[in-house]
């Protein structure tokens, strides 16, 4: 017992004299020490989680647009188009990325297009109730003041669509910022890569800054989209 | 595009059906994950959500609620949880980070089931002299019930997805042929895709089969069917019926 107890010492003397003693060394979940020292690291990820949020929300947006105005006029489009968005929706996220993998390959593209469909889903149930909304005795004056159909959508029904569009907008916003990370199944999960290599290895810090880092994106994402918002629809303010 | 060719081989082979890793024991595992996570968040979410939906208080709590859970993303707060000392890779661990996933959905359809009830209808149960749990048994349950179901389907989905993702952390589950098919010395394609086809039907049934039980649970369409079926004279639609009983009551 006590050989044992006197290498036990010895060896601990020896580790506090070669390994300096800071929140790295004790797997601290909260060390300024990793933030300082992997910057890089850090700012690499979160560039490659802004890319695939931005990019899956522009096209997702581009594409929901049209989409919606189709289905808001063709009868018959809105079914299909519900039907379909339901289905891309019910598509868990790992199984939509390797779904995608034969076609597109091991890439962000397959993140992108997977992270596009799902915000196409939201934004397209988003415009089409907003849509849906306008009163028809307002469609009505427009028509009866001479404004052509697509006057009409672009004058009077897409600025009363406008709230429920931007609604959805942020709840896209947020969940693909949350949905990017699950991209690390394929390498490209710009703060989820983060998360599951630090998980592997046991590493407090890096899994909690980069969770805390994702959280604080989707926050930031909403408020500048509520911001968004109230600038572009100054008459809803009171 | 040989990975095509091969996926009925996959399925095919026996190899893939057999012992702790083949398909039924993983679904049963996936399964068990999502009934139990289902199960404690209505117990959770749906007294709550009723409750605040009832008084009409704490609306911000069930929307932040729900904002919250969106935010979060699953990898982050499960690889946290996992590293917290106490928690680790355990049943209860996966299924507790579940549960507060599926709280959401059903907390806040629940209070907007209720909030959404035609409040003349809410009057006229208390001029009958209903009490307040009266009201709420026989008039605001019945009447939210298509928006708690919604909740509850779309916890389901999310539960089923999430649990394919807890795979990274080498969880059991359905997740697991995808993530053992994926690793430093490629990706097995064939199998890969195998888990992701038993992964989307499995998702789609949920989704469609509780779209189903949601529309044979809801009250109000069953009543209006069973008058159908009763009168072979055209009704006139139910919603202007609504509209004039609330008109006279208030």
């Amino acid at each position: 017992m006590l050989t044992s107890g006197a290498v036990a010492v010895g060896v601990d003397a020896v580790h506090a004299a070669t390994i300096p003693e800071n929140c790295l060394v004790r797997n601290d979940w909260v060390c300024p020490l990793y933030v300082e020292t992997r910057s890089s690291v850090l700012l690499e990820a979160l560039g490659q989680h802004l890319y695939l949020v931005l990019v899956s929300l522009a096209v997702g947006a581009a594409l929901a647009v049209p989409l919606a105005v189709l289905a808001h006029r063709v009868r018959r489009a809105r079914g299909l188009t519900l039907g379909v968005t339901t289905v891309l929706y019910t598509i868990p996220s790992l199984a939509m990325f390797i779904l995608l993998l034969p076609f597109v390959g091991l890439s962000a593209t397959t993140v992108v297009i997977a992270l596009a469909l799902y915000s196409l889903t939201i934004l397209v149930r988003n415009i089409l109730v907003g849509l849906d909304g306008v009163d028809p005795e307002v469609r009505d004056a427009a028509t009866g003041m001479g404004l052509s159909p697509w006057r009409t959508l672009w004058r009077v029904e897409a600025p009363l669509a406008l709230p429920s569009a931007m609604a959805g907008l942020r709840v896209a916003a947020v969940s693909t910022v949350a949905l990017a990370t699950v991209g690390a199944i394929i390498g490209y999960g710009g703060l989820g890569n983060l998360i599951t290599s630090g998980y592997q290895a046991n590493f407090n810090a890096q899994v909690l800054t980069a969770s805390v880092l994702c959280v604080v994106l989707a926050v930031a994402f909403d408020l500048l989209l509520l911001g968004a918002q109230r600038l572009a629809t100054p008459w809803r303010r009171s | 595009m040989d990975w095509l060719t091969d996926i009925p081989g996959w399925f095919a082979d026996p190899a893939n059906w057999r012992g702790d890793t083949g398909v039924p024991a993983l679904f049963v595992q996936h399964l068990g994950y999502s009934a139990a996570a289902l199960g404690l968040a209505c117990l959770v979410g749906l007294p709550v959500g009723v409750w605040l939906g009832h008084t009409g208080r704490g609306g911000v709590l069930a929307q932040q609620v729900s904002n919250a859970g969106r935010a979060v993303p699953v990898l982050a707060l499960l690889g946290i949880l996992l590293l917290v000392p106490g928690f680790g890779r355990t049943w209860w661990t996966l299924v507790l980070c579940l549960t507060l996933f599926a709280i959401p959905p059903v907390l806040t359809n629940a209070y907007t089931g209720l909030r959404e009830v035609d409040r003349g209808a809410v009057d006229a149960a208390r001029g009958m002299g209903m009490s307040g749990g009266e009201v709420l048994r026989r008039v605001e349950l019945p009447l939210a019930t298509p928006l708690i179901m919604n909740g509850v389907r779309q916890s389901a989905v999310q539960v089923v997805a999430t649990v394919s993702i807890a795979a990274l952390f080498a969880f059991g589950g359905l997740g697991r042929i995808i993530t053992r098919a994926t690793g430093s010395a490629g990706i097995d394609l064939t199998a890969a895709l195998a888990g992701t086809l038993l992964i989307a039907a499995f998702a789609l049934v949920v989704e469609y089969g509780l779209a189903a039980v949601g529309r044979r649970a809801d009250p109000v369409a069953r009543a209006r069917r069973s008058a159908e079926r009763r009168s072979s004279t055209p009704r006139p639609p139910r919603s202007g019926q609504g509209r004039e009983a609330s008109v006279t009551t208030s």
